[in-house]
C-alpha cells in the first residue's frame, strides 16, 4: 500500500496495480479465443471462413490505437509538467504500439494471402500501415539519437504528438479515398455495415475491449519495470 | 476582453511580418539558398537527362510520362529537404536566444514557415521551367499542373520546416531529418503524384477537388501542431 502510493503519480494511477480487471480481460480473451473459432459465422463469397480474422486482426489495431492515445495523452501531460514519469508511460505505450502495429500487419497479411492472392498486394491500406509504421520507428530512432534525458523526453513527446495525426491521416482516411480491396475501403462494404450479424457482434466487440486492456496492461508492466530502473538510476 | 485578443493577433501578424521581412532581406543580401538550391535543381536534371539518353527511344517510350511526373516529385522532394533542412540549423544559438527575447514562438515558426513557402513556390516554378527545356513533355492542363506544383511546395514547406525544427534541436544531422520527415511527407507525396498525373492527362479538374482537399487538410493539421508544439519545443 506505501509502496504504490510512493510510486503512483496520481490517484488514477492506481488503476494499473489493480488486478481484477487484468483477470477479466485473460477471461475474456480466452472467450474471443474459443469463440471465435467454434461460433457460427455469415457465409460469404471469397471471404467463406476467414472472416474469422475479423477477431483477431481488427482487436490488434484497436489495442494499438488505444495505446498510441495514452500514449499522446501523456506526451502532452508531460510539455505541461515536465514529470519524468509522464515520459516514461508515453514511452511504453509507444513501444507496446508497435508491437500491435506488427501483430495487425501480420494478421492482415496472412489473411490477404487467403483471400487477395499476396501476403503484401500493393493495396492502398497496407501501404499506409505500412508508412504509419516507419512513422513510428522514426519515433523510437529520434529517443535514441538524443543524450540528453530531459530534451530526448521533450523532444520526443513533440514528435510523437506530431506523428498522432498523421498517423490517423494515414490509417483511417487516406485509404478511404482510393480503391482498396481491403474491407470497409474504397467502395467496400465493411463487414460491420452489411455481414456483421449479432453473433459476430457477441465476439468482436468484447474482443475489441478486451485486447485495448491487453494493451494497458504490456503498456503498464513495462512503465514499472521502467519505474523501478529509474528510481535505481536515481539513488 | 476582445481588445486584448485582437491586440495579441496585432502583435503576433506584426512580429512575423518583421521576421519574414528579416529572413528575405538575409536571403537577398547572400542569394546563398536560392543559388544553392536552383543549382542543385539544375544539375539533377541535367544528370537525368543524360542518364535517360544512354537508352535510346526512351522519350517515345510507354512509360514515358508516368516517369516524367514521378521524377519530377522526387526532384522537388530531395530539392526542399535540401533547401529547408538549413532553416532551423543555420541560426546559431545566441541568434536564437536573441529572437525568442524580442518575438513569440509563433511569430518565428510562422515567419520561417511563409518565407520556406515563398522560397520553394519561386524554386518550383523555375525547376518545373527547366525541367520541361529538358524532358518535352505536352501537359493536358498546364494550368492546374502549376497549381498542384505551387500547392506540393506549399506543403513541403510546412512539413519540412516542423521537422527541421525538431531534428535541428536532436543534433542536427541530416539522416534525422530524413528519417523523421519522410513518412510525413509520403502521404503527401503520394497526393501530389496522383493530382499532378491528373492535371498531366488533362482529367476534368472536378474529380482532383478531392485530393486538393485532403492536401489542405494535411497542411492544416500540419501547421496547426506547429504551432501549438513549436512553443515547447524551442526552450531549452
Amino acid at each position: 500500500m506505501n509502496q504504490n502510493t510512493y510510486l503512483c503519480p496520481s490517484i488514477n494511477m492506481k488503476f494499473i496495480y489493480q488486478s481484477w480487471w487484468k483477470v477479466l480481460t485473460v477471461i475474456v480473451i480466452i472467450y474471443t479465443l474459443i469463440a471465435g473459432l467454434l461460433l457460427g459465422v455469415p457465409k460469404l463469397p471469397i471471404v467463406h471462413e476467414t472472416i474469422r480474422n475479423t477477431y483477431f486482426h481488427v482487436p490488434m489495431w484497436m489495442a494499438m490505437f488505444t495505446v498510441f492515445s495514452i500514449s499522446v495523452y501523456y506526451s502532452i501531460k508531460y510539455l505541461n509538467t515536465g514529470k519524468e514519469k509522464y515520459d516514461l508511460i508515453a514511452v511504453e505505450c509507444a513501444n507496446t504500439g508497435l508491437f500491435f502495429f506488427v501483430l495487425g500487419l501480420i494478421t492482415g497479411m496472412l489473411w490477404a494471402k487467403y483471400t487477395w492472392g499476396e501476403f503484401w498486394s500493393n493495396d492502398p491500406k497496407q501501404n499506409s500501415a505500412a508508412i504509419a509504421f516507419l512513422l513510428y520507428c522514426a519515433y523510437s530512432v529520434l529517443r535514441n539519437s538524443i543524450d540528453e534525458e530531459q530534451k530526448r523526453a521533450k523532444i520526443s513527446a513533440i514528435y510523437n504528438i506530431f506523428a498522432f495525426p498523421v498517423m490517423i491521416v494515414l490509417i483511417m482516411v487516406l485509404p478511404r479515398m482510393t480503391d482498396s480491396l481491403h474491407p470497409g475501403n474504397g467502395g467496400n462494404p465493411a463487414f460491420g455495415k452489411l455481414d456483421l450479424d449479432n453473433r459476430m457482434r457477441m465476439v468482436l466487440y468484447p474482443a475489441f475491449i478486451a485486447w485495448s486492456f491487453m494493451g494497458i496492461w504490456i503498456a503498464s508492466v513495462r512503465y514499472r519495470i521502467r519505474l523501478i530502473e529509474y528510481k535505481k538510476n536515481e539513488n | 476582453m476582445n481588445q486584448i485578443i485582437t491586440f495579441d493577433a496585432m502583435k503576433l501578424v506584426n512580429e512575423t511580418w518583421h521576421l519574414l521581412k528579416k529572413e528575405i532581406l538575409l536571403e537577398w543580401r547572400s542569394k546563398y539558398a536560392f543559388n544553392g538550391v536552383l543549382l542543385y535543381v539544375v544539375s539533377t536534371v541535367f544528370i537525368c537527362y543524360i542518364s535517360f539518353n544512354l537508352t535510346p527511344g526512351f522519350s517515345g517510350s510507354n512509360g514515358y510520362k508516368v516517369v516524367w511526373n514521378v521524377l519530377f516529385w522526387i526532384i522537388m522532394l530531395f530539392a526542399s529537404v535540401n533547401a529547408i533542412a538549413k532553416s532551423f540549423m543555420q541560426e546559431s544559438k545566441s541568434r536564437l536566444l536573441y529572437y525568442y527575447s524580442i518575438a513569440s514562438p509563433q511569430a518565428i515558426i510562422l515567419s520561417k514557415t511563409i518565407y520556406n513557402v515563398l522560397l520553394m513556390a519561386l524554386l518550383s516554378i523555375l525547376a518545373l521551367l527547366v525541367y520541361m527545356v529538358f524532358f518535352t513533355n505536352t501537359l493536358g492542363d498546364p494550368l492546374f499542373y502549376f497549381l498542384t506544383v505551387l500547392l506540393g511546395s506549399l506543403s513541403f514547406s510546412t512539413v519540412f520546416t516542423m521537422i527541421s525544427a525538431i531534428a535541428s534541436k536532436a543534433g542536427n544531422n541530416g539522416t534525422l531529418m530524413a528519417i523523421l520527415s519522410f513518412p510525413v511527407i509520403i502521404p503527401v507525396i503520394l497526393v501530389l503524384i496522383r493530382l499532378s498525373k491528373n492535371a498531366m492527362d488533362g482529367i476534368d479538374r472536378s474529380l482532383s477537388l478531392g485530393n486538393i482537399g485532403v492536401l489542405c487538410a494535411i497542411n492544416a493539421i500540419v501547421i496547426t501542431t506547429a504551432l501549438l508544439l513549436f512553443p515547447f519545443l524551442w526552450r531549452d
